[in-house]
This record gives structure tokens, sequence and C-alpha cells, in this order.
């Protein structure tokens, strides 16, 4: 005879102002095998959980159902106090009447009803749940950071440093992200390369790192301690380990005119080049699509040139191998070209440029050497004006959310443009000043007033060109909504801080989640700020949102630290809701008839074939055996099985057939 | 009370639809309590008998819902859980059974409010069809008494 305790948590008010709980608990003492229902504050708590322990070693009680939370927040606290008080921690579920129930619906008998339904079909659920034990699966320490930007660079550091191993992907032919364009960084106005080319370096140097560059994540597969990743190298037609970086190949390359990606387009590139000076590796590739030798057959220039004979033209891409346990996603973000405002002109004037452009010319490496021009005729801008919020808070332009970067780095365009062109002036349109963090108000403050950024509180309609100016036409809300016209010489957009491309195939290869925007969703917003839903696979920086370098390292070393911790011992428990073909005696040996329908269907190639022989070896039936390391309990092939053979733990036939009919027979 | 209010049973994953439902909860948005949700690892363990049950024992409505075609955390499991659901639809409709009352939809683990609105378009739907007393009535206890 099942024994059923039931738990009804208030969660403080969360649950009990809108769900009468001692009425639910009343109504589910009187459920058939229900031995002992109580409500109380808060169970998650101390004294919650020791209640839950004792009236199970009380009451002798054979399962239990705690109505709180999403099973997502506490199961495994419950199944832990389960495990204490001697009661197997798989014969716990929870009713959700909080997210499910509480959190969504208004008070009244309709809620109450739904409450008490909702934990009746968990009351049916657990009373055919098993026994089970937790499976055991080794850990592989190395962990795999695709994205070599500050963040990939941060997390790969912190795990090597923490003694393990780390193989890096990183897409570009360098690693540095979008850091490595910066020029100075606020709040504090350091030189951005200043601070990271060291890291960079680092990141090559260290003996625990493995690093591919121009290359790509293929495939995975696997689970969390046990992936198995196929890595693209994408041929850079260059012998890596031959090359000694002289540069000599990238100064003969005839072709000279090929838009620099690092420069925005505003400087040029040979079709051999690395794409910035401090670039690691510092080894070239060769842009295939715009080198002679690949259109025409005929060139191989800097063959001749190159002392160590390190160019390879007939290099292909290699398909790297690698075993995995754990891997963090630092990808990063992009940011909306000029083209994507109509009203802006959709980039077809040069003098109006986005804020990785500004980043680009004020920075002494630059196209400019670090003075501030106009693009299209060189000539110094004296008014110059920044829109912020380009395209960010817009629904009508599909973007609602703040870019956070923005406001920042706004300000810190007006005080580097400020200390370039001295009597020049800067205006900057701007919906609300948002400088949340350390020293940072104190930083937009000092472009107010000791730089004398014209701040103009209003949007900007439309921008045109008349005699050589930019005219820009905005309002300001702080003086009456007037119009403001202003004659500029230079435009510069923040605009919107986006996903970067590939996210979304590469959360498809990954098998995480991800916002309406592409950006990679964490697990909990709150309390696993740097984990995804798929155990083992973590995420930092601005891949997730946008964000900021101090934000970007933190998250990273956040990633390094779950790491670290998930690497600390050789094993880690998993959980054994996985499916099962069902064993019985000779002459039938399993209901399995051997059709393997369900082998295609499973995308972990778990199921196996199984021959039943008798003693002289003569095959008596072929059946289908689920190979326990390697199914992760989807249950699709228990859905597919037409005997109904399959089922699966947890999730079994029984529970689900019986949670439903107690769901509506009330 | 005399207004009718349908049951409605939603048949969810584990990884899209049911974290999503958690959002709606997180941020508070309202839907109709009309709904009971059935936790699966994923839209491909699915048992489509299970519809059937689901209307015997007193449904009036259902929801099937997953990840979004490419998201499964599994890989491919919503892929068979929709070709097996475009096999069942037209064994439904042959045999009688309303499948009007059966809303197959895709909400992420970020849609929140996506869920709300297919819970409260469901709701809405199925009071316009009224109660499914017709399926009901056929249902096994009614055989069996
Ligand atoms: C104009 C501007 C000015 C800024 N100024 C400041 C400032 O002053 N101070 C400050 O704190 N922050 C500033 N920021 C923000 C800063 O740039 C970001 O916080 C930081 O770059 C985020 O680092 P990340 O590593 O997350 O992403 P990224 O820098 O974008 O790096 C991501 C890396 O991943 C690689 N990658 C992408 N996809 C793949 C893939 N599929 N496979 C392999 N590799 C891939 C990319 O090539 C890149 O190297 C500014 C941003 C902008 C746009
Ligand atoms: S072969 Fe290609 S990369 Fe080499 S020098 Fe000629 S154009 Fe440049
Ligand atoms: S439940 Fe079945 S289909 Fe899914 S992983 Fe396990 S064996 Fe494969």
């Amino acid at each position: 005879m099942a024994r059923i305790g039931v738990f009804i948590c208030h969660c403080g008010e969360n649950i009990s102002a809108t769900v009468d709980c001692p009425k639910v608990s009343e109504v589910a003492a009187k459920f058939p095998g229900v031995a002992y229902s109580v409500d109380y504050k808060y169970m998650c708590s101390d004294p919650g959980q020791s209640l839950v322990v004792n009236a199970i070693k009380e009451h002798k009680l054979t399962g239990i159902v705690v109505s709180a939370c999403s099973p997502r927040m506490h199961e495994p606290t419950f199944r832990r106090a389960c495990a204490e008080a001697g009661l197997n921690p798989y014969l716990c579920e929870m009713a959700n009447i909080r997210e499910h129930c509480s959190w969504v619906h208004e008070k009244g008998d309709r809620t109450d009803q739904k409450a008490i339904d909702v934990v009746r079909m968990m009351v049916e659920k657990v009373k055919r749940n098993n026994a089970l034990m937790s499976i055991k699966v080794p850990v592989t320490k190395t962990a795999l950071v695709i994205g070599g930007g500050v963040a990939g660079i941060q997390a790969a550091l912190d795990i090597a440093n923490a003694g393990h191993k780390v193989v890096m992907v990183e897409r570009e032919p360098s690693i540095g992200g979008h850091m490595s364009q910066l020029s100075e960084t606020f709040p504090t106005l350091d030189c951005s390369q200043c601070i990271l080319t060291p890291r960079m370096v680092e990141v090559a140097q260290n003996p625990n790192i493995t690093l591919y560059t121009y290359a790509e994540v293929e495939s995975v597969e696997g689970f969390v301690g046990n992936f198995n990743v196929k890595i693209r190298k994408k041929a850079k037609s260059i012998d890596e380990t031959l090359c000694n970086g002289c540069g000599m190949c990238t100064t003969k390359c005839p072709q000279k005119k090929i838009p620099n990606e690092f420069e925005l387009g505003m400087g040029n590139r040979p079709a051999i080049y690395v794409p910035f000076p401090q670039a690691v590796p510092n080894v070239p590739v060769i842009d295939r699509l715009n080198c002679t030798y690949y259109k025409n057959g005929k060139c191989k220039i800097c063959e001749k040139f190159c002392q160590p004979k390190a160019i390879r033209f007939d290099q292909e891409d290699e398909i790297i191998e690698v075993a995995v346990g754990a891997i963090s996603i630092c990808t990063g973000f992009d940011v909306k070209k000029t083209d994507f405002f109509p009203e802006y002109g959709y980039g077809k004037h040069k003098d109006i440029i986005d804020g990785l452009q500004f980043e680009r010319m004020a920075s002494a490496s630059g196209p400019t050497l670090g003075a501030i021009r106009r693009p299209s005729d060189g000539a110094e801008p004296k008014k110059i004006v920044f829109v912020a919020c380009a395209g960010s808070r817009d629904p009508a332009k599909g973007i609602e959310y703040c870019s956070k970067i923005c406001c920042m780095y706004t300000a810190k365009h007006a005080i580097l443009y400020k200390h370039k062109v001295h009597d020049g002036t800067a205006y900057i349109f701007y919906m609300d000043i948002r400088a949340a963090g350390k020293n940072y108000d104190e930083f937009t403050r000092r472009a107010i007033e000791e730089d004398n950024a014209q701040y103009i509180r209003g949007r900007v309609s439309s921008i045109y060109e008349r005699d050589g100016k930019l005219i820009v036409i905005g309002t300001d809300t702080l003086m009456n909504h007037e119009t403001v016209e202003i004659e500029a010489d230079m435009v510069v957009l923040a605009t919107a801080g986006v996903a970067n491309q590939g996210a979304e195939e590469l959360a498809q290869k990954l098998h995480v989640s991800y916002d309406q925007h592409r950006f990679f969703s964490e697990a909990h917003p709150k309390l696993k700020p740097v984990e995804t839903n798929t155990a083992g696979i973590y995420l930092a920086g601005a891949c997730q949102s946008p964000k900021d370098i101090p934000e970007s390292v933190a998250a990273a070393s956040g990633v390094a630290g779950k790491i670290s911790c998930l690497f600390s011992s050789s094993e880690l428990t998993r959980e054994p809701l996985i499916a099962f073909v069902d064993r019985i005696a000779a002459p039938d040996y399993s209901s399995c008839t051997g059709c393997f329908l369900c082998q295609p269907v499973c995308p972990y190639n778990a199921i196996e074939k199984e021959d039943i022989k008798d003693r002289a070896g003569n095959l008596i039936k072929s059946l289908a055996y689920i190979n326990p390391g390697l199914c992760q309990g989807c249950g699709t092939c228990v859905a597919i099985c037409k005997s109904k053979s399959i089922d699966i733990d947890g999730y079994t036939n029984q529970q689900m057939y019986s949670e439903v009919d107690a769901l509506l027979n009330s | 009370m005399s207004e009718f209010q349908p049951k409605i049973v939603a048949f969810v994953c584990n990884w899209c639809t049911y974290a999503g439902a958690d959002l709606t909860g997180t941020s508070r948005i309202k839907y109709s309590p009309n709904v009971r949700i059935v936790r699966f690892p994923c839209t491909g363990r699915i048992d489509y008998m299970l519809l059937t049950k689901a209307f015997a024992s007193g449904a009036d409505g259902i929801i099937v819902s997953g990840c979004h075609p490419n998201d499964c955390h599994y890989t491919s499991g919503n892929f068979y859980a929709r070709r097996r659901w475009i096999v069942f639809k037209k064994l439904c409709d042959f045999m009688g059974i309303d499948t009007r009352r059966i809303v197959f939809s895709w909400v992420s683990a970020a849609e929140g409010s996506k869920w709300a609105d297919i819970v409260n378009t469901t709701n809405e739907e199925i009071i316009k069809l009224g109660p499914y007393d017709s399926y009901h009535k056929l249902s096994t206890q009614d055989i069996l008494e």
C-alpha cells in the first residue's frame, strides 16, 4: 500500500496569497493513498525540510509530493531531503502551484481547484515512481571555449590556471574580439590594446591551452562530462609551424585594396593578411575569395618572398576531433550597421558612422592614427553629433531592449573627441543617461562638466545632407519638445548591440536555448546566470545580452569557477531517467519484436541490437537494447515503439496515463 | 458559475514549453486557470494515445507544445512528434475526433507571454466549441458501466 506524504508550501505569500493552502492540504489528505498532508510557510527552509524528513520517518512514507515552486527550482532540494530520511530520492515529485498557478491566475475557486488537481495528479504519479539509482559517468577534464573575445580569454586563462586543459576555438584569424578594436575604455580611459594584448599572448603561451583560430565548431555530440566535438579548422593556406610572422608576404601581395574588416571598411588590406599588428597568433591567412592566385591561377608572389617556405596553396580545411567535459560559449555580439536606419540615410552618407568605426578612428593604431577626420574629405569635424539609442529601445525597429553599453561609450566618445579637437563641440541626443555602475555616473558627469558635452534629451527623427553638412533634426523634450536642428560635420550612431552572426546555428548545434533576439538564454535569470539549460554548457560575455567588459569578465570567471567545480572529481552523477526495453522470461525474453523502428529515431545512437542465443550459440531472437551510458532520456523511442516494449523511468506509461486520468476525473 | 469552463490539458516538453510557462509565472502574466500541464521530457515522448485518454477522461481541449523546430534539447524529438502528429491527425479525422480541439504549438523557454496567449486563445476557442460531450459519452467508463 502506498503511503504518500503531501507538503503544501505557502512560499511566504507567493502561493498563499492566491491559493488557499490549508484547504488544498485538507482535500489532499483524503486522496487515496495519502497518509499525511500538511501546509507550511516555507517548505524549502531548514525547518521546512526537517518537517519533510521527520514526516517521512514518522509516517513511514513511501513517496512524497511537494506542492510548491517549479521542479526546475527545488526538486534537487527535496530529493536530498528524501535521501536524508532514508527514502529513495526518486520517490519525490513536485506539484508546481507557484509558476503555473498562483503567479498566473487570480485568487478564486477555479485557482484553488487547479492547485488541488495538480496535487492529485502528482500523487497518482508518485505512487508509480520507481526507486532509482543515479548513474555515474566519467568526466573528461578538458574545457572547450568557443570565441576568443575578452570573455573567452578570461574563461580560458582561469580554467587553465586551475590546472585543466582548454581548447579554444576562434572564428577569426586572431583572438581579441571587439575589445581589440576599442580605443580607450570607460570608465578609466585606459588603452584597450594595452590591457588586452598581454592576456592574448598569455593564451597563446599557456601550455594548458590549445588554440585554434580561423576555426569553427562543426558538430557537438554527447553530454556533460563527455562531449565529442568536431572543429573545422579552415585552410589558412599557411603552414603555421613554419611561418615566423615576418610579414614579408603581406607587404608584397599585389592585392592591396580589399576593405579591412578590422577597420570596419575604413582602411584596406592585402589578400594575405593578419587582421591587426598585435594579432595572436601572428600568422597570416590568405583570403581565397580575393587572392589573385585563387581567382586567376596566377601570382604566388607571396610564396616567392616567404623565406621559411610556409605558404601552402593546396592546404585544405581540417576536421579536428576533441573530447571535452564542459563547454563555454563566449561568442560575443555585433552592432547594427548604419545601413539599418532609413531615417539616417541607409548608410549612404559617408560622414555618418557607427560607434565601432569611431573607436577605430580614435585609436592610435587605427586608419587615421587616432585623428578624428570626416571619412568623406578628411577634414576635422568641428561639430559632431552623437545619437544614443540608435535602434535600441525601439519596438518599431524590433529591438525593445536597452543595449546597455552605448550611454557609456557615447560619453567616452564625447570626451575623446574633446581631447582631440579642442575647439570642437559635441552634441549628444539621448533618451536617458543610464550610467549605473562603479564610477560610471562620475564618468558621464565628467563628459558634461569637464569636456562640455552638450546633452540634448530627445530623439533624432532624420538626418540629411545639405551643402556638405549633415542636417540633424531632433527634439528637445526638456525644452517644450522644440525642434532642434544642428548643422553637423559628422554624426556617430550608437547603434544597437545585437546577437552575433551565426548565434542561432551554434545554439542549434549545442542544443541550448536562445531568445527572440538570438541571444543565448541562461538557465535562470538570477540564480543560474552563467549556466544554460543543457548541463555542462555555460555562457559568458556579450553572447547572452549586451555587456561591457567588467561584466563579461566577471561572467567568464564565473564560468571558469563552475567548470573547475565540475572537474573537481573524476566522476559525476547523472539522473537515471532513461529508457529501457522490457525483459521477460523465456521463451519470449521481451515483448520487443525486433522491428528496430526505434533505432533510427534515437538522436544519441543509444539503441543497440542484443542477440539472444541458445547454448549451442544459435540465434533465438534479436532484441533492442538501450545503452544506459548513451541514452539521454528524451523518450522518443517510447512513443515510437508499437509493441510498447520500451518505457522510460520518470515518465513511464503507467505514470503518464495515471497522471492524465487523475487530472480530470475529480 | 453556470458559464462553461472547459478542461484543457497541456502536454509540454520539459526544456522549452515547461520552462516557458515557468517564465510566464516569473513574469506574473495572467492566463486562464482552466489548463492543467503535464510535463514530458520531450514532445518526442508524447504517445498520442494519451490524447484520446485525455478526451476520454473529460478534457474538452488539448495543447501539445514543445521546442521550436531545430531547437529541440534532444536534437530531433520535436520533428518525430510533428511527423507522428500529421499521421495521427488524419486518423483522428477519420475516426471523427474533433481535431480543432487539439492545438499544436511551439513555445520556447524565452516565450513566457506566448504561452499565456496560447492558453487564452485555446480557452476561448474551446468555449466556442462547447463541452466535448459527444466524446465523453463514448468514454470507457460509460461502456463499462
Ligand atoms: C563602440 C563600442 C565601444 C565600447 N567601449 C567599451 C568600453 O569603453 N568599456 C567597456 O567596458 N566595454 C566597451 N564596449 C563593450 C565591449 O566591446 C564588450 O563588453 C566586449 O567586447 C564583450 O566581450 P565578448 O568576449 O563577450 O565578445 P566579443 O568581443 O564580441 O568577442 C567574441 C569573440 O567570439 C568570436 N566568435 C563569434 N562567433 C563565433 C563562433 N561561432 N565560433 C567561434 N568564434 C566565434 C568572435 O570572432 C570574437 O572574437 C564597447 C562596445 C562597443 C560596440
Ligand atoms: S597569391 Fe594571393 S595572397 Fe599571395 S601575393 Fe598573390 S594575391 Fe596575395
Ligand atoms: S530515450 Fe530512447 S530515443 Fe531517447 S535517447 Fe534514450 S534510447 Fe535514445
